[in-house]
């Protein structure tokens, strides 16, 4: 089979039963993506999906054929940092990281959401602009669970960036 | 001033006269471009040609035997290399340096749910995991001790972290009070859940055994491992340059680490096994359950004269370690009676040990609520009934104590938080739907002084090395060992490479209790007072009267670079920290004080935390940035702590009902407000060399009791039982 990775095609032959996470992380090296628990409740293992934000230890590697899949290698690398990583550094939105290139996978991913206008449980309104206040940040990304719970850090360093893009 | 009676450590004038202005600065974490970018590899991530995966079988009853297992479907099972059962060698659970490691064998009892009994190896992960599912064993199971009745405790006071405390007559002082307060709290299992689950990749090349694994300490995680493998510790080698966080659980060394490394040697293949999400609830190690009797007697202007704090914790048999529930207590309060001690119920639930702030995370949540019960029982604001119980020197022994700026945390967070516009009647602030309501309470956390080893490498180029076996689990190692360094060799950051998480540097004493920091930067910090003598020698001064700035030493009308006093040779010096006389002359802990503010709904009894302020005392500040960050992390787990955390045991068959993130709540971001941090910095000789106190547990102690008394502020409820869920809260709801 063939997959789209941050750009880049890689053969593979997965096992039918392996999860898009494992794929990347025991198929292909690509690493960075965590696994925190396998069943869809941490985020560890967000990934962009076509653009959009998913778990990958959800979804089997088989399904992923025709999608552009990007994960956290695709966003940046340490020489040449995406502008959410540096607010990350800067912010210490992280402590021991594990939790990390989901989080930022799915900022990405909810930065987009947002510019759309798609609206979450705190929205005042279904449709509309979407101002993305702390609030907004939080309900938003909490299915990124982060137990050094750097969470203040992390907003800062989304409402640092999501102003920029404004 | 007692403590000027006491000798203090020799003065490390290396950082006393540092100039070069990189220690203590927020200073971004050096291996923040990793970590952001997914280029940080962490224990199952590394490399190993024609590995293995191996998934661990885990017991399936509480209590009672195993008759019969019958593993013939699973070893012909397509990728099964090796299926390993009913071995002597095969812990079951985590190993550690002080318990005699448990293996399991047929027809042995079964002492808990969940506990280790063999592991599945293949040529894939999805293939190991589905050859496990086909492992049949015949259970005669039998009830076991699920639910043990906390009020009546089996063991009185055994010998566990922390001594019991019997001063004065206790009874007399209390019964002749004129105040007395007596009540009961109860406090759950809690998970340390570190976001990464414990895994280890295990080869061996001849007899030397090399382990990546998800440990807090490397040099002394070997002689665990060297225990349970019956090898000698200097055949393994322990790698964990990244750990994706511990919080206690990952002190002992996971029982898929000893798997691995018995399933690599039998098969000739490096073996990697992560245990899954619910393994690690069971094979790793919980905070106890306790139950905690606190009584408080004072005078009638509210000077404490009997404090109580006696507990009765759950552990499993033949384990050592006991919860020790009034370490924070023993010294925060006047009172010349005190009792104090644990007393243990044994239990077929899994290991308990040492989550992040051993006893301060659940005793707070008793003492620093009865506090505020009884400050408003005498008529004080709670924060001048404890100025009035602030002691001068340990209540107990009259032991001096290292710098305590309590007092001080008190003053600055009320004035920070706005304490002086708080209505204290209960239930009076409203607004809409929402009661708001504000409490505050002290933070707490013994400061423990231990023995580090740290080599430092001045090179020809003028860059400098350290290297040392310690951990960074989040803690910001790399980052707070460069600025240690980088200052008082007076060298850029750049200029200061840091090599840890390797057993075979010199030995730490590993990321755990909070003294990592302080302990390796003092190590150091010595290694550097040596090269400076070295350094000061060449320049024909003493040490004294030179300074290290920007790569040059500076002394006697002279700047000369560095690169031109060590001609072309490397310099190198080991440091060596360890506890002195003065360690147990006194009494050495960080201090702070928390407040919140929370709104609850007068209709569900939902609870948001709406912000918080911090203030604490930790010695020297090494990062400005990363303390600040451990701190918030401590704070926002008071939080999950008193809200949401709560490991169940299924009281008929012993297992977790709860053991993953889908039911045992965790803070999220949604939970977490904007939290305001301040420190008050003031250098602690009599600590260690560093000056340093630990950080990493104390904003975990208090916290989540300032949150549990700006409950009742806002709604009149107090809740003994934690945690504070609204179900708990919905009845007793004030009319409006
Ligand atoms: S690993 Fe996918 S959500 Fe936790
Ligand atoms: S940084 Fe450790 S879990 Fe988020």
């Amino acid at each position: 089979m063939h997959f789209t990775i941050n750009g880049t095609k890689y053969d593979a032959d997965p096992d039918i039963r392996t999860s898009l996470l494992d794929l990347l992380r025991e198929h292909l090296g690509l690493t960075g993506s965590k696994k925190g628990c396998d069943h869809g409740q941490c985020g560890a293992c967000t990934v962009l999906v076509n653009g959009r934000r998913i778990n990958s230890c959800l979804t089997l590697a088989v399904m992923h054929q025709d999608d552009e899949i990007t994960t956290i290698e695709g966003i940046g690398t340490p020489d040449n940092l995406a502008p959410l990583q540096s607010a990350f550094v800067r912010h210490d939105g992280f402590q021991c990281g594990y939790c990390t290139p989901g989080q930022i996978c799915s900022a990405t991913g909810m930065l987009d959401e947002a510019k759309k206008g798609w609206p979450s449980h705190v929205s005042e309104s279904l449709d509309g602009d979407i101002a993305l206040s702390d609030e907004e940040i939080r309900e938003r990304m909490s299915g990124n669970l982060c137990r050094c719970s750097a969470y203040p850090n992390i907003v800062d360093a989304i409402r640092e960036i999501a102003g920029e893009d404004a | 001033m007692a403590d000027q009676e006491l000798p203090t450590r020799e003065r490390i004038s290396v950082l006393d006269r540092a100039v070069q202005r990189v220690l203590g600065q927020p200073i971004d974490r050096t291996d923040g471009p990793a970590k952001v970018t997914g280029d940080a590899r962490y224990a199952f991530e590394m490399a190993a040609k024609d590995a293995l995966y191996g998934h661990i079988l885990t017991v399936q009853i509480g209590a009672g035997t195993i008759r019969s297992i019958d593993a013939t479907a699973a070893r012909t099972a397509p990728g099964v290399v090796a299926v390993l059962i009913d071995d002597d060698r095969l812990p079951a659970d985590a190993v550690n340096s002080f318990d005699k490691p448990k293996s399991w064998r047929l027809g042995r009892e079964i002492e808990f749910f969940g506990q280790g009994f063999g592991v599945v190896v293949a040529t894939s992960a999805e293939a190991a995991r589905a050859a496990a599912a086909l492992v049949k064993v015949d259970y005669a199971p039998r009830t076991g001790r699920f639910d043990p009745d906390l009020s009546k405790p089996e063991e009185h006071e055994p010998e566990g972290l922390r001594p019991a405390v019997h001063t004065g007559d206790f009874d007399a002082a209390f019964d002749g009070a004129a105040y007395r307060y007596d009540a009961v709290f109860t406090t759950p299992i809690h998970f340390p859940a570190a976001m990464e689950p414990q895994a280890t990749l295990a080869r061996w090349e001849d007899d030397r055994l090399i382990l990546h694994s998800s440990l807090q300490s490397t040099g002394g995680a070997t002689k665990a491992i060297a225990r349970a493998l019956d090898i000698k510790a200097d055949r393994i080698r322990v790698i964990a340059p990244f750990v994706g966080g511990g919080f206690g659980g990952k002190t002992s060394v996971g029982a898929e680490a000893i798997y691995a490394a018995i399933a690599a040697k039998e098969t000739g293949h490096p073996v990697k096994i992560v245990q899954t999400r619910r393994q690690t609830a069971h094979l790793a190690h919980h905070r106890a359950p306790t139950r905690q009797r606190v009584r408080i007697a004072t005078d009638a202007e509210g000077h404490i004269r009997a404090f109580g704090h006696n507990s009765v914790i759950a552990q499993r048999h033949d384990r050592w370690f006991i919860e020790p529930v009034h370490i924070g207590t023993t010294h925060l309060y006047a009172g010349a009676a005190r009792s104090m001690g644990v007393d243990v119920v044994r239990a077929n639930h899994p290991t308990s040990g040492a989550v992040r702030s051993p006893g301060e995370a659940c005793g707070t949540l008793a003492i620093e609520v009865a506090m505020d019960e009884a400050a408003e029982a005498l008529g004080l604001d709670p924060i001048e009934f404890r100025r009035r119980n602030e002691p001068g020197a340990s209540p107990v022994d009259g032991k001096p104590f290292g710098t305590r700026k309590l007092v001080e945390c008190y003053d600055e967070g009320a004035r920070r938080f706005g304490w002086d516009r708080r209505n204290p009647v209960p239930a009076s602030v409203r607004e809409g739907d929402w009661l708001i309501g504000t409490g505050m309470a002290a933070a707490i956390r013994s400061n423990i002084t231990v023995e580090a080893r740290a080599n430092i490498t001045l090179h020809p180029d003028g860059s400098a090395l350290v290297e040392t076996d310690m951990t960074d689990i989040g803690t910001g190692t790399y980052t707070i060992l460069m600025q240690v360094v980088a200052e008082a060799l007076g060298l850029s950051p750049d200029k200061v490479r840091v090599a840890i998480g390797d057993s075979t540097l010199p030995r730490s004493a590993g990321s755990g209790g909070s003294f990592g920091a302080s302990s390796s930067s003092s190590a150091a910090a010595l290694a550097c007072q040596d090269i400076a003598r070295t350094l000061a020698a060449r320049m024909g001064v003493d040490a004294g009267d030179m300074t290290l700035q920007e790569g040059h030493a500076i002394a006697a009308n002279r700047r000369v670079p560095l690169t031109e006093l060590l001609a072309g040779e490397a310099v190198r010096a080991d440091g060596h920290a360890k506890p002195g006389d003065h360690t147990n002359a006194h009494v050495s802990a960080s201090y702070g004080a928390h407040f919140a503010e929370v709104a609850v709904s007068a209709t569900t009894g939902e609870v948001r935390v709406r912000r918080m302020t911090g203030v604490f005392d930790i010695g020297r500040v090494l990062n400005e940035k990363t303390a600040r960050s451990q701190i918030l992390g401590g704070m926002i787990w008071g939080i999950g702590s008193v809200l949401h955390e709560d490991g169940m045991i299924d009281a008929r068959t012993g297992q977790f009902t709860n053991p993953d993130f889908g039911e045992y709540h965790i803070a999220t971001h949604a939970d977490s407000p904007p939290i305001d941090i301040h420190f008050i910095e003031a250098v602690d000789d009599l600590a260690n060399e560093a000056g340093a106190k630990g950080v990493g547990e104390l904003g975990n102690s208090g916290a989540g009791a300032a949150v549990a008394n700006a409950i009742y502020n806002a709604t009149g409820i107090r809740i003994h039982d934690y945690p504070i869920t609204l179900d708990k809260l919905i009845d007793a709801l004030p009319e409006d």
